[in-house]
């Protein structure tokens, strides 16, 4: 079950390239496992944070003070595209991110944020280059605030900035909802669906044949 | 009223109760699980006191943990758990197991049209975002992570936002050596990785009603790198004739009744669409990715694109940035790079026409000194009807290795990888940084490409060739 979310403010580390893919930020072999949950944080952006020898990259942002510290994120285009692996937001919520601002992200990373308690908030590209631009001129030390309750994102520069979310999903944030358990309250819902859909689809219904058939 | 989409008719037929304005709670048809994430899906449902909702509308597959050596050999002992799990998990509810060795396991986006599973009309689902696959037989397919894989597991429905929709015609008649996969990456460096983000995509025009099935599932495989997480086409008669007979496909009355439900499907003449792209097929040539997006992508004789020619600085430092990782020079003709390795497999291009492409250029040939080329089939049907047909032996006279189906070096899950530095071209479909292996470089292309490619020992143009 997810941990509400209202509000946050905290340091934000801008990593601005395009096309950040979720292979990038967690690497598959982290991944191949049952008990993987609480191992990743340390793998986040993995080929990114460490040299080939394992040591820390100085060069990668997160691994620079104040940015060590980041809580939320500011992306260029497109951050989380790919794979469909959840592992890619847990590895971040392992490593203590919260929020991440960018102007689109790709559409099952942005939906697996939601189902861990992560806000994904979506701005114009500008924003996000103004975001960036104030988070570093002030070296990382000036924090942004975001409040989901009023929809708004508080630049280190004063600067307050408006942003959209669609109503189902920001309740969901607010109040930690589980969805499993909300739409199991519509089990009877679903058992209805199904048996006028065994009259129109049956194809669909009868799924169990012999394995004998199984060559195609 | 407008006509409706192929989209909205499916999506319309599954909606079980409207949440929003915009937000439905699905019906969902097929789940699809794979070793990676199904054991610990079922897990994750028992520790919460659930049960399956719908056993019976749940396939399994062992696919991506795998090694693809000759008799498993060397499968982690992680790959093996995870293997042990899914067995035990999937019996313990009831579902369906396609196991290894058995005639039905294989990559899942690979079995689903296999065996008759996947349908036109079908909400489909799996753990892997490369569930867009399935959309070539006019399904509604697409990729869900782990707590929405739990949710269907336990519901059998998916709470889902109605996307925008997009039109991408492909016109005209496909030139020679040209190729489904050549298609959907043109398309790609057309409109770019994010060209496709928040829409369904449904392929659509006189070359996609010419496609055999098996390209229009490589054309909507590629859907994700367009960043739509669903991609379609239409069913039709090709789609009826691919079907009929297969294992899970109804049978007898039930698929007349099936078949005519299906002609109703696709889009009104008058349907409206967000969005629409004509791409002009008889222009594309073999293509070849060159950088470390799916977008960053030329034609086979074209040249690397030059960061000194950019003006715009953030497309300037991506070049440059992806120039450097792929050890190019800006400027140089992307043939005639050397390469080391050679993948021909995937859920991209792992189907018997793959195979049949690949090795009509291998036949008589020998792969380059120097150069390791797989052939990893997409399933054990694909093998044993590849094998009755002689391709493993044209494979394997020509220097290729051939081996056991499953995802394999496409993403390196099972071990198998390409070495630091070295350069490989691939039938998959990310080029992404490490996706291969740790710093491997990854170019994508067609199965005839890649092929070419292995013979050459070097990024090579099929129509150069001779056949």
């Amino acid at each position: 079950m997810p941990k509400p979310f209202d509000k946050l403010t905290a340091t934000a580390a801008p990593i601005m390239r395009s096309n950040i893919d979720t292979d990038v930020i967690i690497r598959i072999e982290r991944l191949v496992g049952n008990g993987i949950r609480g191992t990743l944080g340390k793998w986040a952006f993995g080929s990114l944070r460490y040299l080939p020898d394992g040591s820390e990259n100085p060069d990668f942002i997160l691994n620079r003070e104040p940015y060590r510290e980041a809580e939320i994120l500011v992306t260029g285009p497109n951050f989380g595209c790919g794979s469909s692996r959840e592992g890619a937001v847990w590895s971040l919520q392992e490593r203590g991110i919260r929020a991440i601002i960018g102007s689109g992200f790709g559409d099952i990373f942005f939906a697996n944020c939601f189902q861990n308690g992560i806000l994904p908030v979506i701005v114009d590209k500008a924003v996000v280059d103004q975001l960036a631009a104030d988070i570093e001129a002030t070296q990382g030390a000036g924090k942004v605030s975001i409040d989901l309750e009023t929809q708004t994102i508080v630049s280190p520069s004063g600067a307050r900035h408006s942003f959209e979310i669609d109503p189902r999903r920001r309740e969901g944030l607010l109040k930690g909802l589980d969805e499993v358990a909300l739409t199991l309250q519509r089990d009877d819902e679903i058992h209805a669906f199904q048996a006028s859909d065994r009259t129109a689809r049956p194809w669909i219904h009868s799924t169990r044949t012999p394995a004998s058939r199984t060559s195609a | 009223m407008p006509g409706r989409s192929l989209l909205e008719k499916i999506w319309d037929q599954h909606v079980i109760a409207r949440l929003s304005e915009d937000t439905d709670l699905l019906h969902i048809d097929r789940h699809l699980l794979h070793d990676l994430g199904g054991s610990r899906g079922l897990l994750d449902l028992k520790s919460r006191g659930l049960k399956v909702h719908n056993p019976e509308l749940t396939f399994a597959t062992p696919d991506h943990a795998l090694s693809t050596a000759p008799g498993r050999a060397g499968t982690s002992k992680i790959g093996m758990e995870l293997l042990a799990a899914l067995r035990a998990e999937t019996a313990a509810s009831g579902i369906t197991l396609f196991d290894v060795d058995q005639p039905g396991q294989g990559i899942v986006h690979v079995i689903g049209p296999e065996l008759g599973l996947s349908l036109p009309g079908a909400t489909i689902v799996c753990g892997d975002s490369h569930t867009c696959t399935h959309g070539g037989l006019g399904a509604l397919a697409f990729g869900i992570g782990s707590s929405e894989l739990t949710h269907v597991l336990a519901t059998q429905a998916l709470i889902q936002k109605r996307p925008k929709t997009l039109r991408a015609r492909f016109e005209g008649k496909l030139p020679l050596g040209v190729t489904a996969k050549d298609m959907i990456l043109a398309l790609i460096g057309h409109i770019g990785a994010a060209g496709g983000t928040g829409y369904a995509v449904e392929y659509a025009g006189s070359a996609i009603r010419e496609l055999p099935i098996e390209g229009r599932l490589t054309i909507c495989n590629l859907s994700i790198e367009l960043g739509a997480k669903i991609g379609m086409v239409a069913p039709d008669e090709t789609t009826f004739e691919f079907l009929r007979g297969r294992p899970y496909a109804p049978q007898g009355e039930m698929w007349d009744l099936a078949v005519k439900a299906w002609r109703e499907l696709p889009s009104d003449p008058d349907a409206v669409f967000d969005r629409e792209v004509v791409i002009d097929v008889e222009k594309i040539i073999p293509q070849v990715t060159w950088g470390t997006s799916p977008e960053h992508v030329v034609g086979v004789d074209g040249v690397i694109p030059d960061p000194k020619s950019v003006d715009d600085p953030a497309r300037r430092a991506a070049i440059e940035t992806a120039l450097e990782y792929m050890g190019l020079q800006g400027g140089a003709p992307i043939a005639g790079t050397p390469v080391d390795w050679v993948f021909i497999g995937s859920c991209t291009n792992s189907r018997l026409s793959d195979l049949r492409a690949a090795a009509e250029v291998a036949r008589g040939r020998k792969v380059a000194a120097g150069v390791r080329a797989w052939v990893v089939p997409g399933s054990e049907n694909v093998k044993r009807e590849a094998v009755a047909e002689g391709l493993d032996k044209i494979f394997i006279d020509a220097g290729f290795e051939w081996r056991e189906p499953g995802c394999s070096m496409c993403l390196a899950a099972n071990g198998e990888v390409v070495a630091p530095g070295q350069r490989s071209v691939s039938t998959s479909n990310r080029n992404f940084v490490g996706r291969q292996g740790p710093r491997a470089r990854t170019h994508l292309a067609s199965p005839a490409s890649a092929a070419a490619s292995a013979i050459a020992g070097a990024i090579a143009d099929v129509r150069m060739m001779g056949r």
